[in-house]
């Protein structure tokens, strides 16, 4: 233990000067390690990070959480993958408080939707720090090449657009994207949306063989199956599918915005300069993309320095820190940041468009919402994986339903 | 020195010196246990404990979390999972359909590679070093490693295939080949190892059962089958008791290259990966810990069956 803290919160015994920070691999964590230095001048604090990946990170806090260690203060969670389970139970301390304590920090400045995510039972569990929408990415010599002039604008010309090329371009693959059970549900779930359907009805039961979904899982495994890749496998998450399109193999691939940088970015993309972004196509239901917060902080409630973790997160999560954040390529959850041109200066111009347009219609998860996401995420994931390699998606979305249901019924137990 | 004769031959204290203080003749009278103390405490914190923790768990419907009360089932997820032919069954069948395969070429490439080695040649040491290589490697490096080789689209497998004109392969990607290649890769990994035990007895035989055949007329293969292999037998099996331990409990290797659930079909989903996924992915902590239960006691069955076979074998 370092030093005492005088003074501070009440129920802080045993506050320490060091602030214990669990965060993943991602562009914000560097971030953040690198203007660590100025919140530490101004705090006087020391921060000591851990750096996972994240399945790593998920693993990490299961084990240390379930145990109930108090040497984890501040920790980078998934709202919509662990928000519910961690709030269940009892990992992530009530941060009612706090929100408030400040003025100048503004909670009400975030968007709705990631505060709703991060909200369980009424009471903020953590703060927002990185929102994603589904957009399409695409190939702009690729769509000249095929005598197009402008990209899709609905999932059915998109179809056309990707058959066309992948018929005109040897070599080269109309359309690619996550095709792991688990992993391809969440950019599936625009597709879902846009046709219409969801995971769950308003009065919480399965939907996932609504017609409307069916004709979603027809549709996203036919795309994979008709125009992507040869040989493709179906255990791709998106470092597999990104490596096809940045390769140049690929003319459309649909994923989370905030992945762009591995796009648009010369070092690691083959294709950088011919790179151009499009609003997710609209579908029978129009275009419906997930707007959804990927990453929040909380503070672990076993946490025996509350008050400091607390304070770093409201440095990190800041609209100064948010507007820095953004500029350097990480979306926020921030209304203001999004207003001031600044923030969206650096972004490409048609990334700036697709964006907006998702913020206006998106929907507020892209998995089911429930306890237990991994098991719901496999459930619902498997007809993608059975429409992709060629076999009967309704079927597979009634097998899947019947599953889904039960899994539902067990949790609301 | 003499003390301890003294004590051995007077038990209960009698006949140790006088001046001695009560502690010392206690430690005196009990040193067996003491000495062998620290490693019987350190057994226990490390295996006897997390045992007993899992087996209590495997009978109960933990969910994840200390905090969130769980109930005594009794034995209902052994039935549950005993009666699973959905996920537990073909895991079972998959392990061990791994591990017979990995271990039968292991050996057979192993004892090949040994005899090769066996017998002194020029750059001989460069050999064994470049043969040691994917010993040293992390499983996890390795399976990340060939997953970039084996990707069905721009990995190096398929490309090396083209020059030859054959067409590309699904490899790690299809529902029926993902489980060969796993296989291949274990094999590509572990070989080495077989091969370091195998030379290890190779090379403390003795010539003259082999001079002896040679005089008599044997040929390679008769002294080999006839000779080596037999002389060589208690190492065979010291290397397949081993390795098939670790190919039993393979883990990293099919995390790395097929992730959570050994792929989108379960195609590599081990007993292993499949405990993995019910406590990491499902939050099923008590259903985890009874196939890790049963897991223990197929292993334990397993090894006893090998070591039955070496007592057998010795004889």
């Amino acid at each position: 233990m370092g030093l005492a803290a005088c003074g501070g919160g009440g129920d802080d015994s045993g506050a320490s000067k060091t602030v214990r920070v669990t965060l993943a691999n991602h562009v914000w964590t560097e971030n953040i390690k690198a203007a660590l230095p100025e919140f530490e001048k101004q705090t006087g604090l020391k921060v000591e990070i851990t750096q996972l990946g994240e399945d790593q990170l998920s693993d990490q806090y299961n084990v240390k959480l379930n145990a109930g260690s108090s040497d984890l203060d501040v920790m980078m969670y998934r709202p919509l993958q662990e928000g519910k389970l961690f709030a269940k139970n009892k990992y992530l301390a009530d941060l009612s408080d706090q929100v408030k304590s400040n003025k100048d920090w503004d909670y009400s400045d975030f968007q709705p939707s990631p505060v709703e995510a991060t909200t369980y039972e009424d009471k903020p569990v953590g703060v927002p720090i990185i929102t994603e929408q589904e957009v399409l990415y695409y190939r702009k010599d690729l769509l000249a090449k095929a005598g197009l002039s402008a990209p899709p604008k609905t999932l059915d010309e998109l179809k056309a657009a990707a058959a066309k090329i992948k018929a005109s371009v040897p070599g080269t693959a109309g359309f690619v994207a996550r095709t792991g059970k688990s992993p391809a549900v969440t950019q599936f779930s625009s597709f879902l949306y846009s046709f219409g359907g969801d995971f769950v009805d308003g009065s919480g039961k399965a939907t996932v063989n609504s017609d409307a979904a069916k004709q979603a899982y027809a549709f996203y495994g036919g795309l994979i199956k008709d125009s992507g890749p040869a040989n493709v496998s179906t255990d791709m998450s998106w470092p597999e599918a990104m490596a096809i399109f940045t390769q140049g193999k690929a003319a459309f691939y649909t994923e989370a915005n905030s992945l762009y940088k591995n796009a648009t970015d010369p070092a690691k993309s083959k294709v950088s300069d011919t790179v151009g972004f499009a609003p997710f196509p609209a579908g029978p239901a129009g275009s419906k993309p997930y707007n959804i917060p990927s990453w929040a902080l909380g503070v672990n409630d076993a946490s025996k320095n509350k008050s400091n973790a607390w304070k770093f997160i409201e440095w990190a999560t800041g609209k100064e820190q948010t507007l820095a954040q953004q500029k350097a390529g990480v979306p926020g959850a921030r209304t203001s940041v999004w207003a001031n041109p600044e923030g969206t200066a650096n972004y490409p111009k048609d990334l700036v468009e697709a964006i907006a347009a998702s913020t206006k219609d998106g929907v507020a998860h892209d998995r089911p919402v429930v306890v237990k996401v991994g098991q719901a995420r496999e459930l619902v994931g498997q007809p993608i994986v059975d429409a992709i390699t060629g076999k009967d998606a309704a079927a597979a979305a009634d097998t899947a339903n019947e599953a889904f249901q039960k899994f539902l019924d067990d949790e609301a137990k | 020195m003499a003390t301890v004769t003294t004590t051995r031959r007077a038990p209960g204290g009698a006949g140790v010196m006088p001046d001695t203080p009560g502690w010392a003749r206690w430690a005196n009278d009990h040193r067996k246990w003491l000495f062998a103390a620290p490693a019987m405490i350190f057994v226990a914190a490390l295996i006897v404990i997390p045992l007993g923790w899992t087996a209590w768990l495997s009978l109960t419907d933990a969910e994840g979390s200390v905090r969130a009360e769980s109930e005594f089932v009794g034995f209902q997820n052994y039935l549950d999972v005993l009666s699973d032919t959905d996920r537990f069954w073909p895991a079972v069948g998959r392990t061990a359909a791994f591990t017979v395969v990995a271990l039968l070429f292991e050996v057979v490439l192993g004892m090949a590679v040994a005899l090769l080695l066996w017998r002194p040649f020029k750059g001989q040491k460069w050999v064994r070093v470049a043969i040691l290589m994917p010993l040293v490697a992390t499983p996890v490096a390795v399976g990340m490693m060939w997953r970039l080789i084996f990707d069905p689209n721009i990995g190096l497998a398929n490309q090396v295939l083209g020059w030859f004109g054959i067409g590309p392969q699904p490899w790690l990607a299809g529902q029926h080949s993902a489980l060969p290649t796993t296989i291949f890769i274990d094999v590509w990994q572990w070989t080495p190892m077989v091969v370091l035990i195998l030379l290890a007895g190779l090379t403390s035989l003795s010539d003259e059962p082999q001079e002896a055949a040679r005089i008599d007329g044997a040929s390679t293969w008769q002294r080999f089958r006839h000779v080596t292999l037999p002389l060589l037998m208690p190492t065979v099996i010291v290397a397949i008791l081993l390795r098939g331990i670790d190919a039993l409990k393979t883990f990293d290797i099919l995390y790395a290259t097929k992730g959570r659930g050994g792929g989108s079909f379960h195609e590599v989903e081990t007993l292993n990966v499949y405990a993995y996924g019910l406590s990491f992915d499902y939050n099923e902590y008590g259903v985890s810990s009874t196939v890790l239960i049963l897991f223990f006691l197929i292993i334990i069955g397993a090894m006893w069956a090998l070591t039955a076979r070496r007592k057998g074998a010795r004889r």
